[in-house]
This record gives C-alpha cells, sequence and structure tokens, in this order.
C-alpha cells in the first residue's frame, strides 16, 4: 500500500475500481434482499449471494486467499449449517407473514450503529492508502500468513481462544439434558446431575439445538 | 492476441474434459459393475459392447418432458441442478494434468480454491431438497447438509497436511515439490481425504442422501428429464474431480517412475482411472452405512486420523529441515 493518494481521483475510476463498485452495490442488494424478504429459505440464499459477493470483492482487491476462505467458511460451511437448521423447522414453501418480529426497529438500529463503528474504524484505519492492484498481489497466501503469524499473532491466538472457548460451551450445552434423551438412553461419562424435572423439561430442547449445531 | 486465445483454448480443453470424462466414468461403471456382478451390463447400443449407451440415456433424457411439482419453489428447483453441476466445472480449471503450464489456471491458494468451490456443489443438492416440496426430498437435503458437515473437516485437514509438507498452496506448487517417499508419508491423510471426498459426493457406501430402499432417490425425487441428467452429470463430473484431486495431492499427480516430462498427463489420466475404478469398486463390494455409523465414521474415525497425519507432518517436516 502507499500513500500516493493524490495521484488518484475519485472522478477517473479504472476497470478494477467500476468493477469493485458495480459488485458492492449487489452485495448490498442481496443483504438487504436477505433481511427483507419474507420467504426463509429464501433469505438464506440470498445470504449466498451477499457473501459470495464479499468474496468477488476480496478477489477484485487481490486478496486471493481470504476470498477462497470466504467461500469456504462462509457459503460452503456456515450457509449449509443455516440451510441445515431451517430445514429442521418448518421452513414452508411460500411466504411466511409470522416471520416478522417486533423488534425490527431495535434490530435496525443495532445494524446501524454496528455498521457506524465499522466503517468509521475501516476509514480511521486506512485513510488515504491505496494498493496498487497493478503489481504483484499483496493479498498473496504467503503475504497474508507473514503478516498473521509475525504481526498479529497475538490477535490470532486470543481468536482461536474464544473459538474454543465457544466450542466447549457448546458441548456443555448440549450434554446438560443428556441423562432424559427422548429415547431413554443415557449419555456415557456425564458426570452433571441436573434434577429429574429440569432434564425433563430440557431434554427435547437440548436435543434441538444440538441438531441445529 | 495470442494471450486470449490461449486462454479460450485452455477453457475449451477444460470444458471438453468436462464433457467427455463423466460420460466415460459412466460407462465405465456400467460395464464393470455389471462383469463384477456376472451380467453383461449394456451391449447394443453403438454396437460394439454398447459404448453409446450414455449418449441414448442423454437423448433419452432430453426428450423426456421438463416437470416441476405445482408445489414446489419453482425458481430454486429450476436453478438447483446448475448450482451442482457448475462448481465442478470450475474446479476443473484449476487442476494441473502436466508438468509446466499444463493447467487451465494456476492459482496462488490452488488447494483453499478447489475445496471451497466443490463445498458449494452442496447447496444445489439443499436447494432441490427443499424447493420440491416431498419430505422424501427434505429427509435427502437434510441428510446431505449433516454429511457435508461431517466430512468437510477431515477432507480440509488431509488437503493441509500435503499443503504443509510442500510449504505451498498452490496444486502446480505441491506438485513440484513432490518426492516419492511423500506417499507413505502422506498415506492416511490420502485415504482420509478419498474416503471423505466420496462421502461429500454422496457414492455408496455414503449414499445415505439418496438412499433409494428409504427416501426414493433423496433430493432428486421430483426431477425428470435433463435437469435430473445434471444431476447424475454432476455426481460423474465430482468423481473426476475426486480422483484427480487425490491424485495430485496425495499420489504426486503427473509425477511417474519414468518419462515424467513427455509422459506426465499420461501418468495423470492412469492415477485418475485406477482411482475412479476404486470408486465403483467400492459402490459394488460395499452396503450402504447407516445415517449415525456415517457420522459416527467422520468424528470419530477420519477427524483424528487427519490431526495425527498433520502431527505427523510437522513433525518430519521439522526434523528434515
Amino acid at each position: 500500500m502507499t500513500l500516493a493518494a493524490a495521484s488518484h481521483g475519485f472522478l477517473t475510476p479504472s476497470g478494477v475500481e467500476i468493477a469493485f463498485l458495480l459488485v458492492g452495490l449487489v452485495t448490498l442488494g442481496a443483504a438487504v434482499v436477505t433481511v427483507t424478504t419474507k420467504q426463509l429459505v429464501h433469505a438464506a440464499l440470498w445470504l449466498v449471494v451477499a457473501l459470495g459477493g464479499i468474496a468477488v470483492e476480496y478477489l477484485l482487491l487481490t486478496a486471493e486467499f481470504i476470498a477462497w476462505v470466504q467461500v469456504l467458511i462462509y457459503v460452503g460451511s456456515v450457509v449449509v449449517l443455516l440451510l441445515f437448521g431451517l430445514m429442521l423447522t418448518k421452513a414452508p414453501i411460500g411466504r411466511s407473514p409470522d416471520a416478522d418480529s417486533g423488534n425490527r426497529w431495535a434490530a435496525l438500529l443495532v445494524a446501524l450503529a454496528s455498521a457506524a463503528v465499522l466503517v468509521w474504524v475501516v476509514v480511521d484505519a486506512f485513510r488515504a492508502s491505496w494498493i496498487d492492484l497493478d503489481g504483484a498481489a499483496q493479498g498473496s497466501t504467503e503475504v497474508s500468513g507473514r503478516s498473521l503469524f509475525q504481526h498479529w499473532v497475538l490477535p490470532f491466538e486470543a481468536l482461536s481462544v474464544l473459538l474454543l472457548a465457544a466450542l466447549v460451551g457448546a458441548i456443555v450445552l448440549s450434554r446438560r439434558g443428556g441423562e432424559d434423551t427422548p429415547d431413554g438412553r443415557a449419555v456415557p461419562g456425564n458426570g452433571h446431575a441436573a434434577a429429574p424435572g429440569a432434564a425433563a423439561s430440557t431434554g427435547p430442547d437440548s436435543a434441538r439445538r444440538e441438531g441445529q449445531r | 492476441m495470442s494471450d486470449t486465445l490461449a486462454i479460450v483454448l485452455r477453457v475449451l480443453a477444460v470444458f471438453v474434459v468436462f464433457l467427455v470424462f463423466p460420460l466415460v466414468i459412466g460407462q465405465t461403471e456400467h460395464k464393470v459393475m455389471a462383469h463384477m456382478q456376472g451380467r453383461l451390463g449394456p451391449m447394443y447400443a453403438g454396437g460394439f459392447h454398447g459404448w453409446a449407451q450414455l449418449v441414448a440415456d442423454g437423448v433419452k433424457f432430453a426428450q423426456k418432458e421438463d416437470i416441476v411439482p405445482a408445489g414446489a419453489d419453482r425458481k430454486i428447483f429450476q436453478l438447483a441442478p446448475a448450482i451442482a453441476l457448475l462448481p465442478y466445472l470450475l474446479v476443473l480449471i484449476a487442476i494441473p494434468v502436466g508438468p509446466g503450464n499444463a493447467v487451465g489456471q494456476a492459482l496462488d491458494a490452488g488447494v483453499f480454491f478447489v475445496l471451497a468451490v466443490m463445498g458449494v456443489g452442496v447447496l444445489g443438492s439443499l436447494m432441490a431438497g427443499w424447493a420440491s416440496a416431498n419430505k422424501f426430498s427434505l429427509l435427502g437435503g437434510l441428510r446431505t447438509a449433516a454429511q457435508l458437515l461431517a466430512y468437510e473437516l477431515p477432507m480440509l485437514l488431509a488437503a493441509a497436511s500435503v499443503a504443509m509438507a510442500a510449504g505451498t498452496l498452490s496444486l502446480p506448487g505441491i506438485l513440484d515439490a513432490f518426492h516419492w517417499w511423500w506417499v507413505p508419508w502422506q498415506i492416511v491423510g490420502g485415504l482420509v481425504f478419498f474416503t471423505a471426498g466420496l462421502a461429500e459426493l454422496q457414492r455408496p457406501p455414503f449414499d445415505m442422501p439418496v438412499a433409494d430402499s428409504e427416501i426414493i432417490f433423496g433430493a432428486y425425487t421430483e426431477y425428470t428429464g435433463l435437469r435430473f441428467a445434471l444431476f447424475l452429470l454432476a455426481e460423474y463430473a465430482g468423481i473426476v474431480v475426486l480422483c484427480a484431486l487425490t491424485a495430485v495431492l496425495f499420489l504426486g499427480g503427473w509425477h511417474g517412475p519414468f518419462g515424467a516430462d513427455g509422459l506426465g498427463w499420461l501418468w495423470m489420466l492412469l492415477k485418475t482411472v485406477v482411482l475412479a475404478f476404486v470408486v465403483i469398486w467400492l459402490r459394488v463390494s460395499y452396503p450402504r452405512l447407516r445415517e449415525d455409523q456415517l457420522q459416527k465414521l467422520a468424528w470419530t474415525c477420519l477427524i483424528p486420523l487427519a490431526l495425527a497425519q498433520i502431527a505427523l507432518t510437522g513433525v518430519i517436516k521439522v526434523v528434515i529441515s
């Protein structure tokens, strides 16, 4: 990246910049449809378009590695998980009028606030720096790996601890009703003794949550 | 100009491979399965040992009426076969077939590209399963999703082991770094990768999502005509991609005991075909795994094996460097 903002004008965009803007518009549109459509599964599929659009944006910024990871993790796994969860519910074909939540204004507020924070952070971090798209790829695997494991290794490790905590938490939550699973089998090695009534009430619920996970 | 021509030629070559190889494997499956079961298989279409059977099948599929069930989600139902098929075409572009520059398009993060795009294909099955408005289809879609979630991880871990050994994520780069002793070194990872790949393609013995004796044909139950043929084509294209990838990552691709410079592509072809034969062989010889057995195999067997392979790769890599 160079600090050569002076030589770049906003009024003489290059082809890549135009493509970036257009893909950005498509991504934004898909994201808006995702949250406004009344068809549940369509929302998940529009999410695929939005996440794929972000991957294309990464590609246009020469961050090839990040782009493929985006496809692998978000399109390939997160959306599949989401669809899996949706299929466990009724997931009706056609509109579901009761899909709207009463909290939509609060949700909009939170969304706008987090968007503002993110935009502010990005703008503050990069300001007028430009990526030279014509030179050597600056987002290649090697460059990303070096910067991740040399300069940013502490946040990386902190994140991995966070993910581990989430994983352990998920396992604990899904095993809580283990003594009283619907088919009556006890989960072996579960030393946690819940009150029988509580176990009975959380049994099917936690089984469903386990399924969605 | 010559650059443009070269790109067009490459894309065209990949496209021809994409159209021809799945058919060849499909025909081989017909014949190999038949002979393993003491039958003859197709004998009439085209004259010589029924070589044109799949062409005839294609013509038949094209003539059939394209039906969309009344209760189905029309657009998604019709879009699903394309989503299932196209990723495999994209993946083929990145697979190197010979030394030098014999690859559709060399990518810096090739391993990630192929695995990421292959994972997208499953969305087609999920869309088909949901949009058909059919209980069996929905069950098939559910099983597909559960299977993908279980088998994506060991596949990635096994591929990561090879990438660690080679020190690069690019597929041609991995082949350039290859030595013959990588085969025994990475053999466990290779087996995990191949098994997980079979499960991701829903090939027997992992064909629970399309188990015909239980849920008719899973997510594809409601499909007819060309769209159904596209799903079948996706399955066979998937076999080509999986076998070629296993050959590239774990068996040295175009490397061979001799003649690697001129005949590299022949070695690659040979390895791919042998692996495809194994895929067919497994279909004939193994019974279908039950859904819980399937999950258990992935989480308690394949993932620990893949992690052990990564540990082994790391240790040996440190020792020899």
